[in-house]
């Protein structure tokens, strides 16, 4: 069942004649951990359940090497898939919901409890195999629908957030057990989530998803340098955007945009054209803090103790309000400057949304999807 | 993390069109994707065996009836439904059933609300009051019939209690006329309708009545500006449940009414014209009739909780 | 169920309560010596023997229930009763769950008529549609036997279980279904391995809800029963209009037998389910 190379070609899911994901486009080589990334309904679900077969798809097809898979029945793929809420059969104990996919391909019951134990061991649940899930706690509980899944060796192992449901410090945790898992057992894995830093940390390529549509395809490295449009930059962390205007003398890698009675030198992404209106980005730790007298003049409005850092937000005279991220904690009232690195900060080009919220406002036409190819 | 991260190809497929004929395939998936995008697949053919069933044993029926309402023995379509306004035996069945009815129907429900009201909370002995109370449900109506006649008897032990207390000075007649039916409607309906209204109340979040404690409103306003606008849609849906329950009264009002008289309920006039005349359209027309005034009855009511709030009572969370 | 959900730390109620808590406890009360009344009149009376103008019975006797066991011939009478309950019971369960499973999971076009139409037969007094259908099932021969009884049963029940079953379905969270799949189970497999046993409380409650209904049903069974297909109800029903020609008292042992029977049902169902539900599941639909 498994396979060197798992193609998605064109996937289209539309609900109602709405689509909810649209001219999906990948290529999962066996042995990678891809990520699904993007905001509530953005079709990253949709994606995931057209893969395991639980939702026909509308258009496309998905290929496992030469062998077409989207007409194959979800029962059939081979694939092993952990939900959300876990999903875990009530009424069956640890053992025996390890064990359900195991009976359902009626291997030799000596071979089923040989690999059953195996992955309660692999799980760490060896003193809780005999209890029903509702005697478990819920980062147990996540460990045997883990257990599962990953117990018929299956050619690819989907995830739907699964750490959604955890409290943070759990949540770390599993996250570490979950890629120690993908490396041992060298498993091919989908995973979903709206939490880039999940993302980032545990996937070798990111896809990020927005209204059904593929923003951006590549590695984390690339995403958190290079977004490929300022949406996928308001998702990847970048809280500064402002809505400027490009400058007529713009260079080659560098721009100048103005606006708010602010002027800034940045790095156009995309076609950035002279006169046009642009999106400036910039994350909160590459703002610098200095006095009064360099940079952008502002006032300091609130500050957040954070751990080893103090989140501040400061306000222009012009009423632009900045978020950045210092060492130092600045006192509130305090006139401060703000510097920014022309490198960190990415112009892109506006495409009439709204820049302040992440929804695009409705009755607006889809813009053009923005690829990795964006380099 | 693995070493080598993968580098990003953006979303093009290897570029060749994918082995095997795509297209015929493609026609005959579309239109089942079609329908099953609107939720039509085969999945649905589990519905069919319990359609047919309704449709033919009570779809067809019920307009197998209605056709025979138009074929009266004699005179035109309308005939047996002219007969049946201008006979007054027949067209006052319907004030009788309905004065039975509508008392009985509103008694049970008023006073299942401040019952229920005092008895949401946990206290002991909740579930044997519940359990009790559903006792008279699945005694039935000719069970209480029974028990209705001895108890309420001229010799029975109500009679007897009041004339030893010295209340009355001769035995209350109670049975064979429009009390018993009543009686008997509230003996049946009254836990019907408290269980329904308890179940209600006790869907209200009780830190709703709480927080409006704490703004400064005292139990009556309370009840009267959180619990009761709350409540009003549920008691509306009792109301006509309790309704349908007494409106169909039948075993009730031959055995403890007078069903030549005072409690000739329109059920009556429909069994007699089926199983005593045989006059099978008359029947039919009187069970049509039935029908429409108690839907009327319910569609007004259910109008008038069409206004009201029916959202979630569970305050916010959740 | 929904009872307990109500606030859980609840400060202990005063013993000397406002006077309309009184009153409110005072009808109560009153409303349950007149039922205690009305049951036992019917229990003591069934076990008199000459019981005039008195309080109780000159004296005591069984032998009314032997009576009434013969002259009824109430064997047979129940025999019929648990026939047609334990068909109705499992045609409506066999028909009804997976139409109940059909309409919990999916929504399609028409979801809302056809919930409607499953409605109506509960909605409507039996009386209205049991004339017409009693007249449809002579028509075709099936009333006056068993098959007419039980075919006309169905047509509340069918809808009543799929009424009652609706919620324990939706219950179930749809992705355990989803992740069996995933396991590689059919969907027999699905339906066996994982549906059956989470709905198994679910379908106990469902029939006994039914049983119970079916028993003590009077206008359907009335309507279409012969001489042969006469459950209990309906036979006590005939009994009572046929006064004067028997002994008030086996009537009453009759009746006695009847909440006897209609008692150990209703306990046995309240092992099962909240009292609260054997009055109704409908408001679900009708919200």
């Amino acid at each position: 069942m498994s396979f060197a190379q798992l193609r998605l070609d064109g996937v289209t899911r539309s609900f109602a004649g709405h689509d909810a994901l649209t001219d999906l486009n990948l290529t999962v080589r066996s042995g990678e951990f891809i990520a699904l990334l993007g905001p509530s309904g953005c079709g990253k679900s949709t994606a995931l359940n057209c893969l395991a077969g639980l939702l026909p798809l509308t258009r496309g097809s998905i290929w496992s090497d030469d062998t077409r898979l989207d007409t194959v029945q979800a029962e059939r793929r081979g694939f092993g898939m952990v939900f959300q809420n876990y999903a875990l059969f009530p009424h069956m104990s640890v053992r025996r919901n390890i064990a359900f996919g195991l009976q359902m391909r009626r291997l030799p019951r000596a071979e089923i409890r040989r690999r059953t134990e195996e992955a309660i061991r692999l799980v760490r649940l060896e003193e809780h195999a005999n209890k029903l899930p509702g005697q478990l706690s819920g980062g147990q509980q996540q460990r045997v629908a883990i257990a599962r899944a990953v117990v018929l060796e299956p050619a690819l192992v989907l995830m739907d957030e699964p750490l959604s449901n955890l409290d943070a410090k759990l949540r770390l945790e599993m996250r570490t057990e979950i890629r120690r898992l993908h490396q041992s057992l060298g498993l091919t894995t989908v995973y979903v989530t709206h939490d880039q830093e999940e993302a980032l940390s545990l996937a070798d390529r990111l896809v990020v998803l927005r209204e059904g549509r593929v923003q951006q395809i590549g590695t984390p490295e690339e995403l958190h340098t290079r977004p490929a449009n300022w949406h996928v930059a308001d998702f990847m962390g970048y809280r500064n955007l402002l809505r400027l205007r490009a400058d007529d003398r713009t260079g080659q890698d560098e721009v100048v945009v103005t606006g708010h009675g602010l002027r800034l030198v940045g790095t156009p992404v995309g076609p950035v054209r002279a006169g046009a209106e642009v999106i400036a980005g910039v994350r909160p730790e590459d703002l610098r803090i200095t006095g009064p007298e360099e940079g952008v003049p502002a006032v300091v409005e609130v500050v957040e103790y954070q751990g080893r850092e103090v989140a501040v937000e400061a306000r222009t005279a012009d009423g632009v309000q900045f978020n950045l991220r210092t060492q130092t904690r600045p006192t509130l009232g305090e006139r401060i400057g703000i510097v920014v690195d022309p490198v960190r900060l990415l112009v892109f080009p506006a495409d009439g949304t709204d820049a302040d919220g992440d929804d695009r406002p409705a009755g607006e036409p889809a813009e053009e999807p923005t690829t990795g190819d964006s380099r | 993390m693995s070493a080598t991260a993968t580098p990003s190809r953006t979303g093009d497929p290897t570029g060749d069109d994918p082995p095997g004929g795509r297209a015929p395939v493609g026609v005959r998936v579309a239109l089942r994707h079609r329908l099953a995008e609107r939720g039509v697949d085969r999945q649905l053919l589990l519905l069919v065996p319990a359609a047919l069933f309704v449709l033919v044993l009570f779809i067809y029926p019920f307009g197998y009836g209605v056709g025979l309402s138009f074929q009266p023995t004699e005179g035109g379509p309308f005939a047996t439904y002219q007969e049946f306004f201008t006979d007054a035996y027949l067209r006052d069945t319907i004030w009788t059933t309905l004065s039975l009815s509508l008392p009985a129907a509103l008694l049970n429900v008023a006073a299942s609300v401040p019952i229920a009201y005092r008895m949401r909370g946990r206290f002991r002995g909740k579930r044997l009051l519940t359990t009790v109370l559903v006792v008279p449900i699945t005694l039935g109506t000719v069970l209480t019939a029974q028990g209705l006649l001895n108890f309420l008897g001229p010799t029975g032990w109500f009679n007897r209690t009041l004339l030893a207390v010295g209340l009355t000075d001769d035995p209350i007649r109670l049975t064979n006329n429009y009390w018993g039916v009543f009686f008997s409607i509230v003996i049946t309906g009254f836990p019907f309708a408290f269980l329904l209204v308890l179940s209600y109340l006790s869907g209200i979040d009780p830190t709703l009545e709480r927080a409006a404690a704490t703004l400064g409103a005292n139990w009556w306003q309370r009840f009267r500006r959180i619990t009761l606008p709350l409540l009003a849609p549920g008691l509306a849906t009792t109301f006509c449940l309790t309704f349908v329950l007494a409106f169909s009264v039948f075993p009730s009002a031959v055995l403890v009414g007078d069903p030549a008289g005072t409690t000739r309920v329109i059920s009556i006039a429909a069994y007699d014209a089926a199983y005593v005349q045989y006059d099978y359209p008359m029947a039919a027309t009187i069970a049509v009739l039935m029908g429409l005034v108690e839907l009327l009855v319910i569609a007004a009511v259910l109008g008038w909780r069409a206004l009201l709030y029916t959202g979630s009572t569970a305050g916010g969370k959740g | 169920m929904t009872s307990s959900a109500t606030a859980p730390a609840r400060r202990r109620r005063r013993l000397v309560a406002r006077p309309a808590a009184w009153l409110i406890w005072g009808v109560v009360a009153f409303f349950f010596v007149n039922l205690a009344g009305v049951i036992g009149s019917v229990l003591v009376s069934s076990f008199g023997n000459r019981w005039y103008d008195s309080w109780l019975p000159q004296e005591f006797t069984t032998k009314w229930y032997g009576q009434s066991w013969q002259e009824f011939g109430l064997f047979q009478v129940l025999v019929v009763t648990l026939e047609v309950s334990l068909l109705v019971v499992g045609i409506s369960v066999l028909v009804g769950v997976p139409a109940a499973y059909a309409l919990a999971r999916r929504s399609f076009p028409g979801r809302r008529l056809l919930y409607l139409l499953f409605l109506l037969p509960i909605l409507m007094p039996p009386i209205t549609y049991g004339i017409p259908l009693a007249t449809v099932l002579y028509k075709y021969g099936f009333a006056g036997h068993l098959s007419g009884v039980v075919l006309a049963n169905l047509v509340p029940s069918v809808p009543f279980v799929i009424l009652t079953m609706t919620p324990f379905i939706e219950q179930i969270d749809p992705a355990v279904e989803r992740a069996a799949r995933m396991c590689g189970a059919g969907t027999r497999q699905i339906f066996v391995r994982i549906l059956a046993p989470l709905l198994l409380p679910g379908i106990l409650a469902a029939s006994i809800l039914v049983l119970v209904r079916t028993v003590g049903m009077f206008e359907l069974t009335f309507l279409t029963a012969g001489p042969d297909s006469q459950t209990l109800v309906v036979a006590l029903y005939y009994s009572m209009s046929a006064a004067g020609i028997r002994a008030q008292q086996s009537i009453d042992a009759m009746a006695v037998m009847y909440t006897t029977m209609m008692l150990v049902l209703l306990v046995i169902a309240l092992r099962f389910v909240n009292p609260t539900q054997l009055v109704a599941r409908v408001r679900e639909d009708i919200d």
